[in-house]
């Protein structure tokens, strides 16, 4: 069994709007903000920091910027966006926090998907062999990974409580065999492969104007 | 700042032929009305029927308007930026329709400092107005107005010439569909602006520039091939310099003392030095060197951000990881302002060790990027 090339791509482009503003950030090649713009006929951004990645954006024709995913956030108005999208790169960022809550302020939702790290089998990895975990979610070597934040589903859920993000929706997946996901509704953060979220970023605003008021 | 010449493989736009464009009255943005002025212009390919293929390309401090192509069949060198204009190339002459001016101020046909003053029967030298960056967009508009043109596909510069760029988006944004502004600045940092100073001086302290009068003597060529120099310097970088020359000697000699070019390095800037004084006008270096430190788009309208709010066109952005003269968060800092304004921008940092220049040489990342970017401003405008 293969990590499928795109994890949860149909559930982000079932959760989207016809016609919205949506930022990708981490994009890769753009695969999925051009999916977004046929089926959804949204107006795709994106940010990436790989060269190839962005050139390759630059021939789909999508706006992308080069850069990490933190720069320039600040730059954007609040709900400037209706869509931000932060897929399978929450444990890759070096801010993740400040991310999330830029993500919250310049959107009207905030879509996040991750690697539960609660994953039975990542679990037992570690319980059993002693190792860290490496496995069709974590590919890597303890010392080649990328991922510099790891989390669990129940780890993002205390995280929005406590920040205050109000979660619109949770559908908690794993991957069949052939790449198709499959929702976890039992017990998700032991049997689930993947954490889903949708974050509701207008409600956090109205929450801060009633805050300063 | 020229191409390597370019007798690759590559199908080149063949033989071409400078055009000169005379309008009465000119006001540069000093107050200044100066007039008749000429621009100097070439045109690649073929403008369509629409009217929606016209790209024009804005050279950097030391262009000119012959920009692809050759005069003549015996000439060695091509235009400067022939590499990426012709038939095939990103700027696919089979497909848009290309102009190349030669900036007000120039000496490459233009009017600038070199020409002749009609009240005095003499040439301006400095009595010619200050230039500025705007004043060269104005230009360009009366030329565009002359070729019939009302909206430019696209609008394409390196350096000085991503200046023009951005500025055509900002003081025209009716008239420009895309950008594509290549290691360029919103404002020459003080290191930049330094620099220039230094080459400015050569000139100006050689006995020769005589405040500007020297046309029909001696010119300033000692002055003018340093200022070059220094130029060549800022347009490389470390890397590329050792790789290009390292420590390699020309002649080593302790015998006498000898301050003859020892090193290869020393001996090439000496060649692009003495190269340039045969082809480039002291006065106008000095007037445009200067606009380049006096663009400063953050003062002209308080801050970036709102220099570009009225901004409609889309932008291809592009900077290069070892340019110390333009460097990349300078490139950055535009991107920036233009999606906080919600405008529509590609921004990419390409990794190189050519520095400055990497824009002048042949480079595929570059030539991709721009081509990609193109052909999806062409299809989006085609289809409205």
């Amino acid at each position: 069994m293969n990590l499928p090339a795109y994890p949860g791509y149909d559930l982000i482009i079932a959760e989207i709007a016809p016609g919205s503003k949506v930022l990708d950030l981490g994009c890769g090649d753009g695969a999925l903000l051009e999916k977004l713009r046929e089926e959804k006929q949204v107006t795709p951004y994106g940010v990436e920091i790989s060269e190839d990645g962005v050139w390759k954006c630059v021939e789909k024709g999508l706006y992308c910027y080069q850069g990490d995913i933190d720069e320039g956030l600040s730059d954007y108005k609040e709900n400037s966006f209706d869509y931000v999208i932060l897929n399978q790169t929450l444990q890759i960022t070096k801010r993740p926090a400040y991310v999330l809550r830029e993500m919250m302020r310049i959107s009207r939702n905030a879509i996040v998907s991750f690697p539960n790290f609660g994953y039975f089998v990542t679990r037992l990895q570690l319980l059993v062999k002693g190792r860290m975990p490496k496995n069709i979610l974590l590919p890597y070597e303890w010392h080649e990974t990328p991922n510099i934040h790891h989390l669990t589903i129940r780890d993002f859920q205390n995280f929005c409580m406590v920040n205050g993000y109000p979660v619109k929706k949770e559908y908690h997946f794993s991957v069949s065999p052939r790449g198709a996901p499959r929702r976890i509704s039992m017990l998700p953060n032991l049997f689930a492969q993947y954490g889903f979220f949708m974050l509701d970023g207008e409600r956090l605003v109205d929450l801060n104007r009633s805050v300063n008021l | 700042m020229e191409s390597a010449p370019s007798i690759s493989g590559e199908k080149s736009f063949g033989l071409v032929k400078t055009n000169y464009f005379t309008f009465e009255r000119f006001a540069f943005r000093s107050g200044r009305i100066l007039g008749p002025v000429t621009l100097a212009y070439e045109t690649y390919g073929t403008l369509n029927n629409k009217k929606n293929n016209a790209i024009l390309i804005a050279h950097a401090l030391s262009g000119s308007a012959h920009a692809a192509g050759f005069h003549t069949e015996h000439d060695q060198y091509p235009g400067w930026w022939d590499l990426y204009i012709g038939p095939g190339k990103p700027f696919d002459t089979e497909r848009y329709f290309i102009i190349s001016s030669n900036v007000i101020g120039g000496c490459s046909g233009s009017t600038g400092p070199s020409s002749i003053n009609p009240e005095t029967g003499k040439p301006f030298g400095l009595d010619f107005p200050m230039v500025t960056i705007q004043d060269m967009v104005n230009a360009q508009l009366q030329l565009l107005q002359h070729l019939g043109i009302e909206k430019l596909l696209s609008i394409a510069g390196g350096s000085m010439g991503g200046m023009q760029a951005v500025k055509w988006a900002i003081a025209y944004p009716g008239m420009v569909n895309s950008v594509i502004a290549i290691a360029t600045s919103a404002s020459l940092s003080a290191q930049g602006i330094a620099l220039n100073e230094v080459g400015r001086q050569a000139i100006m302290n050689d006995p020769n520039w005589n405040n500007g009068n020297y046309y029909g003597s001696k010119g300033p060529d000692a002055g003018l091939s340093l200022a070059r120099m220094i130029g060549h310097i800022t347009y490389l970088s470390e890397t590329h310099m050792h790789e290009k020359f390292g420590r390699r000697f020309q002649e080593e000699d302790l015998s006498t003392s000898s301050f003859k070019n020892a090193f290869m390095v020393e001996s090439y800037l000496h060649y692009q030095g003495d190269k340039f004084v045969d082809r480039f006008d002291a006065n106008s270096y000095l007037y445009i060197s200067k606009a380049i430190d006096y663009f400063d788009l953050k003062k002209d309208y308080g801050n970036l951000h709102d220099a570009f709010a009225d901004v409609s066109a889309n932008f291809l952005v592009i900077s290069f990881t070892s340019d110390w003269l333009y460097p990349s968060a300078q490139s950055k800092e535009i991107v920036q302002a233009l999606r906080a304004n919600g405008k529509n921008v590609m921004y990419t940092d390409i990794e190189t060790d050519m520095g400055h220049d990497t824009f002048l040489i042949d480079y595929e990342p570059l030539k991709k990027n721009i081509s990609n970017f193109l052909k999806r401003e062409f299809e989006r405008i085609s289809k409205e």
